[in-house]
């Protein structure tokens, strides 16, 4: 039963019929949210804990959802009781629910390690941050996990609000404020559209829940669809902005660039596997009947999004640019996944988010510790040199970068290959070829970076050429060559903090054991189909 | 019916997993070399160098061992890796990988030990010892997928050699040979998706990435077949590279370091060759028959083309990039040429270019390492100061115009027969590319070698020290050996390809492999015999030697005029 047909009746009747809850389901999002809040509370009384307290805190919250998703796993994949839903069908708890969960707890673990050292170094200590990414999260979950509109839109919101205000987060940098401000005003805006897609879908069948709109455009054929294709095209602009998808991506450079990097490591993997798990499940599963009407419109996304951010990731300076229109492009491979609207196309989408999740962490990860003190080290050329200066870390981002580029060996790879074969299995050999061809582009952004750091300014020739530039980029000479001079710059070495050395480390095992052996989930990601659940009373 | 096909693909399983521990111990070498201490260079060059040789080693053990009667798959090895898509870690050799493998093998340690890196040995060893893992999977997976990632995978060391230790505009030539490669792959893996994915809609049955299978049952249409071997034929053309998307040859061969030229030229050009028969011939059979006389076509555009720039260069380098060119161009002209004399010789002619060009390579390394150019106008009359880099240079030269007596000849003979019985005029437009070769290659040898030594740097050129002749002799001694015996590598590869060919045969309607006409199929004794009589015909000029330009030019000349005549003769 809808959520507002629901509350038609508590209008109408005097005793209010509240649906069963299953709190077993449930518990993910409250697994997330009441710590977060407690975690508000609790630092406002106590100002003085060890160091990293609330990264503890968040890390074993992520771990404990976690840990809760996986069991709910052995329950929704067990053949005898398979996927359900609570809350009067509004939530759904399946495979694929599940799936996301995990995943967005990965995404916060890696951006809490990140961020404990960051706020030190930048002198922003609180719970703050911490208590905004859990809650982000919590509406993450509800998105995987709506099985109505109207409980997509209220999980959507709570993911975008916290988002917003950590885009901001970082208030001695004004660039911060605006990455705040724009990412505010657009997204109130795309939710806007999204809030007006719900409102035709409704009018065009008289219900928000997605397995009412299914059933009912499975068995009505209306004589005029107009408020339907209307109200699945005002969704898409919603979902297309999270994901920031071309031509609504315009958000997503400034924003990324001018947020804290721990953060962005957070909205490239959580937010963006939010907004594709959401997205997943009203079109290719709410709306899979209508899939001759969408397909068409999510295969022009899809190209435009793929050539897009491959082609203007080429011409920024700016590393978290780059990275920005390089998960643009990500986004347009995982959009061919949903444009094939199969479950091979959403069990490979889920591989994509999942490998995507790892490496876009990681490499933000890389990115803020080079970053160094006041997060302003971005440009290309302070890179140039790491190699040496600090050959591991190289080596590491090295492998994110290959991942995302598509490498074999690397969980990259065989995302790709996985949307690749669900594309090419739906008879989409076209768009299989420019998402291949968009790989190969976006290599050369990749490339730029991998010459930055190992191939440029070796010690002894840059500095003498390009005395300024070797300077700018941390470069520390061989102490034999040029005993005197080490190299000044204004952030200070990079320093490797072991809590950031834990979420490189995982992030770069899972990358490469991924790589190796993708059968590991790959199985998991087909299994983790979506479904629509009527609920059980 | 895996086992079913496997059995009719007449393979031999593997007690041992031979073909993954060649693989396998590079990887480990590299992780091992990773692990020493940077500031023990030596121990880095001799871990790198006993992993290598030990691999050379197991290679050479399997060259011993090959049964050579047998026309199906050995050493394999078949267990599944992601189980859901129907992708296997199937591993096998044949006549025709055989001895890319040994070549692998061979020339790795050789790079190696001969040459020493400018600076950084640690990540050096490691990439090249990764480069080695991962051309060594090209040639033993039997897996498109697993195929796919080894062929992609070799990309990433040999870019990081080239930028890394490179010379001159190393970054742009590393940059432009990485992504120009990765296009053509970019094609070739929705290429092997989709063949797979149609193959199993057809067959009805679960996906497989398998070659053997997907070979064996040949469920695509034949319009659709095309297509796919169009993307295949892509990437594989930009990796040999056949003409006209050669471009990033020149920039990445000249500009890598020593070794990487030599493991460039030596290895990773096979891999597209390589794949043109594996994967083109045996896998879409009716697809290159019916693309044949385009793919001969490019091959003699580029055998004349790549001659005519080589003739033009002024970087010695670079003219030994470009005569790849031309060389590759009768390996494809080869295996198109469809017969098995034209594709014995093909392959033959793999291992002879690696042969031969990584010597060249060699040769111009050491040259600039000297003098610190490669420009042939600055170098002259290196003979008097260096009379046996002057020797092994005109040997290796000779092994790479195709003198008779030396390996070169041996291939481009027998490819030029075969292609003259099935494409006449094709073969007569490319036996121009053998007079070419001896063009360029003796007025660049006159230029750099003879004459009297200009400047200060050219007399005082120092000889080759005693590691670089032992590592030249090295190669020579199978350059000359191959030319003058080639039986056991042509009596193991002759079931392979017999067999490859009665698949093409089976497969396309009315084609029969055009072998020049005899009462029965050569034999292994005769095929070398053809050639070995060849040889001996003009083997009596051989002695005549170094540095007479005209003299060689008109005996390649005789030695072309014989191969058309061989042929005519069987019409």
């Amino acid at each position: 039963m809808s959520a507002v047909s629901l509350l038609a009746q508590a209008t109408t009747t005097p005793q209010l019929r509240t649906p069963s809850v299953d709190w077993w389901g449930v518990m993910p999002v409250l697994l997330l949210a009441a710590p977060a809040m407690v975690l508000l509370h609790v630092s406002s009384l106590i100002k003085r804990f060890f160091t990293g307290f609330y990264a503890a805190v968040t890390v074993v919250v992520a771990l404990v959802t976690a840990g809760w998703a996986i069991g709910l796993w052995g329950r929704v994949t067990d053949a005898d009781r398979g996927p359900f839903s609570t809350m009067g069908g509004a939530y759904g708890v399946d495979g694929f629910s599940v799936f996301v969960i995990v995943l967005l707890c990965a995404s916060v673990i890696i951006a809490a390690l990140l961020a404990d050292d960051y706020l030190r170094r930048e002198r922003m200590e609180g719970a703050e941050l911490y208590s905004l990414i859990m809650l982000s999260a919590a509406g993450g979950v509800i998105m995987a996990s709506a099985n109505d509109l109207v409980v997509m839109f209220l999980g959507l919101e709570i993911l975008s609000l916290a988002v917003y205000v950590l885009a901001a987060m970082h208030l001695r940098k004004v660039e911060s404020q605006e990455a705040g401000m724009k990412y505010f005003v657009l997204g109130a805006f795309s939710s806007a559209f999204f809030l007006y897609g719900i409102a035709l879908v409704y009018g065009a069948t008289g219900g928000t829940s997605l397995l009412h709109v299914s059933s009912y455009l499975a068995e009505t054929v209306p004589a005029d669809n107009r408020l339907m294709l209307g109200g699945m095209a005002l969704l898409l602009v919603g979902f297309g902005f999270k994901i920031a998808a071309v031509p609504f991506h315009s958000w997503s450079p400034d924003v990324y660039q001018g947020s804290p990097s721990p953060v962005v490591a957070y909205m490239a993997s959580g937010v963006k596997a939010a907004g594709f798990a959401g997205l997943l499940r009203v079109f290719v599963v709410g709306f899979a009947d209508q899939r001759l009407d969408w397909q068409p419109i999510v295969y022009v996304l899809a190209v435009a999004t793929l050539i897009g951010g491959s082609i203007l990731a080429v011409v920024q300076t700016d590393v978290k640019r780059m990275m920005a229109y390089s998960s643009i492009s990500h986004a347009g491979f995982i959009l061919v996944g949903v444009e094939a609207g199969t479950s091979q196309g959403v069990s490979a989408a889920l591989f994509y988010l999942a490998a995507y999740t790892f490496m876009v962490g990681g490499t933000f990860g890389v990115i803020s510790l080079v970053s160094r003190k006041g997060d302003d080290h971005h440009d290309i050329s302070d890179y140039r040199g790491l190699a040496r200066e600090r050959p591991l870390l190289a080596l590491v981002f090295t492998v994110f970068l290959l991942a995302q580029a598509g490498v074999p060996l690397t969980s990259g790879f065989f995302a790709k290959f996985a949307v690749i074969t669900a594309a090419v299995d739906a008879s989409s050999y076209w768009l299989a070829i420019v998402a291949m061809v968009s790989t190969a582009i976006s290599l050369y952004v990749y490339l730029r970076i991998v010459v930055a750091m190992y191939m440029t300014d070796a010690p002894g020739e840059g500095h003498a050429v390009d005395g300024a530039e070797a300077g700018g980029d941390g470069h520390v000479a061989e102490a034999a060559a040029v005993p005197d001079e080490p190299a000044v710059v204004p952030g200070g070495p990079i320093r490797i903090p072991w809590t950031a050395g834990v979420a490189l480390a995982m992030a770069v095992v899972v990358t490469l054991v991924v790589g190796f052996l993708p059968g590991l989930v790959q199985d998991l990601s087909r299994d983790a189909v979506p479904a629509l659940v009527l609920a059980g009373r | 019916m895996t086992p079913l096909l496997a059995a009719e693909a007449g393979e031999h399983a593997a007690s041992f997993p031979l073909l993954t521990s060649i693989i396998v111990l590079p990887a480990a070498g590299a992780l091992a070399v990773a692990l020493i201490s940077k500031r023990r260079p030596d121990t880095v060059r001799q871990v790198a160098a006993l992993f290598a040789i030990v691999t050379g080693a197991i290679t050479v053990w399997l060259m011993a061992n090959f049964d050579r009667g047998s026309d199906g798959f050995q050493w394999v090895e078949n267990k599944r890796w992601v189980a859901d898509l129907g992708i296997g870690w199937h591993l096998g050799i044949d006549g025709i990988s055989l001895f890319l493998v040994v070549l692998t093998g061979f020339l790795f340690p050789l790079a190696i030990l001969a040459i020493k890196p400018e600076h950084d040995d640690k990540p050096y060893y490691a990439w090249l010892l990764l480069l080695e893992a991962g051309c060594m999977g090209v040639f033993v997976v039997l897996d498109l997928f697993a195929f796919f990632v080894f062929f992609e995978i070799v990309l990433v060391p040999m870019y990081f050699l080239i930028g890394g230790w490179g010379h001159g505009n190393k970054t742009y030539a590393a940059l432009k040979f990485f992504i120009y490669t990765t296009f053509g792959s970019a094609v070739m893996l929705v290429g092997i998706i989709a063949t797979a994915v149609l193959s199993a809609r057809a067959t009805g049955q679960g996906l497989t990435f398998d070659l053997v299978q997907l070979a064996e049952t040949q469920a695509i249409a034949a319009t659709t077949a095309r297509w796919l071997f169009l993307a295949f034929a892509l990437a594989f053309a930009i990796k040999v590279p056949l003409f006209p998307l050669h471009t990033w040859l020149p920039d990445a061969h000249t500009e890598a370091p020593t070794a990487g030229s030599v493991i460039l030229a030596g290895v990773m050009l096979k891999l597209g060759t390589y794949g043109f028969v594996r994967f083109g011939l045996y896998l879409f059979p009716e697809a290159s028959h019916f693309f044949a006389p385009l793919m001969l076509t490019l091959a003699t555009v580029g055998i004349v083309y790549g001659a005519v720039v080589a003739t033009m260069q002024h970087d010695l380098k670079r003219l030994v990039a470009y005569s790849s060119v031309a060389h590759l161009g009768f390996i494809i002209l080869g295996v198109f040429a469809l017969n098995s004399q034209a594709l014995t010789g093909a392959v033959l002619q793999m291992v002879n270019h690696g042969l031969s060009t990584g010597a060249l390579f060699l040769l111009v390394g050491m040259i600039y390492e000297r003098r610190h150019t490669r420009e042939i106008s600055q170098l002259s009359g290196l003979q008097k100061s260096a009379p046996i880099m002057a020797a092994a240079f005109t040997l290796v030269m000779m092994s790479s115009i195709g003198l008779p007596g030396l390996n070169g000849f041996v291939g481009e003979f027998l490819i030029l027969l075969g292609t003259f019985a099935s494409h006449r005029w094709w073969a007569v437009v490319s036996a121009t590319g053998v007079i070419l070769a001896s063009l360029y290659l003796l007025w660049g040898y006159q230029r750099v070698f003879h004459g009297t030594p200009q400047g200060e740097e050219n007399e005082n050129f120092k000889d080759m020290n005693p590691r670089e002749t032992l590592a030249i002799v090295a190669l020579v001694i199978p350059i000359v050996f191959l030319g003058v015996y080639p039986k056991p590598v042509i009596e193991r590869l002759e079931p392979s390809i017999d067999r490859l060919l009665a698949h093409v045969e089976d497969n396309v309607d009315g084609f029969h492999p055009a072998d020049t006409p005899e009462p029965e199929r050569r034999s292994a004794e005769d095929l070398s015999k053809v050639a070995a009589d060849a040889s001996h015909e003009e083997g009596g000029h051989e002695g005549g030697g170094a540095g007479d330009g005209e003299h060689e030019e008109g005996e390649q000349q005789g030695a072309t005029d014989d191969a058309g005549h061989e042929g005519g003769a069987g019409e």
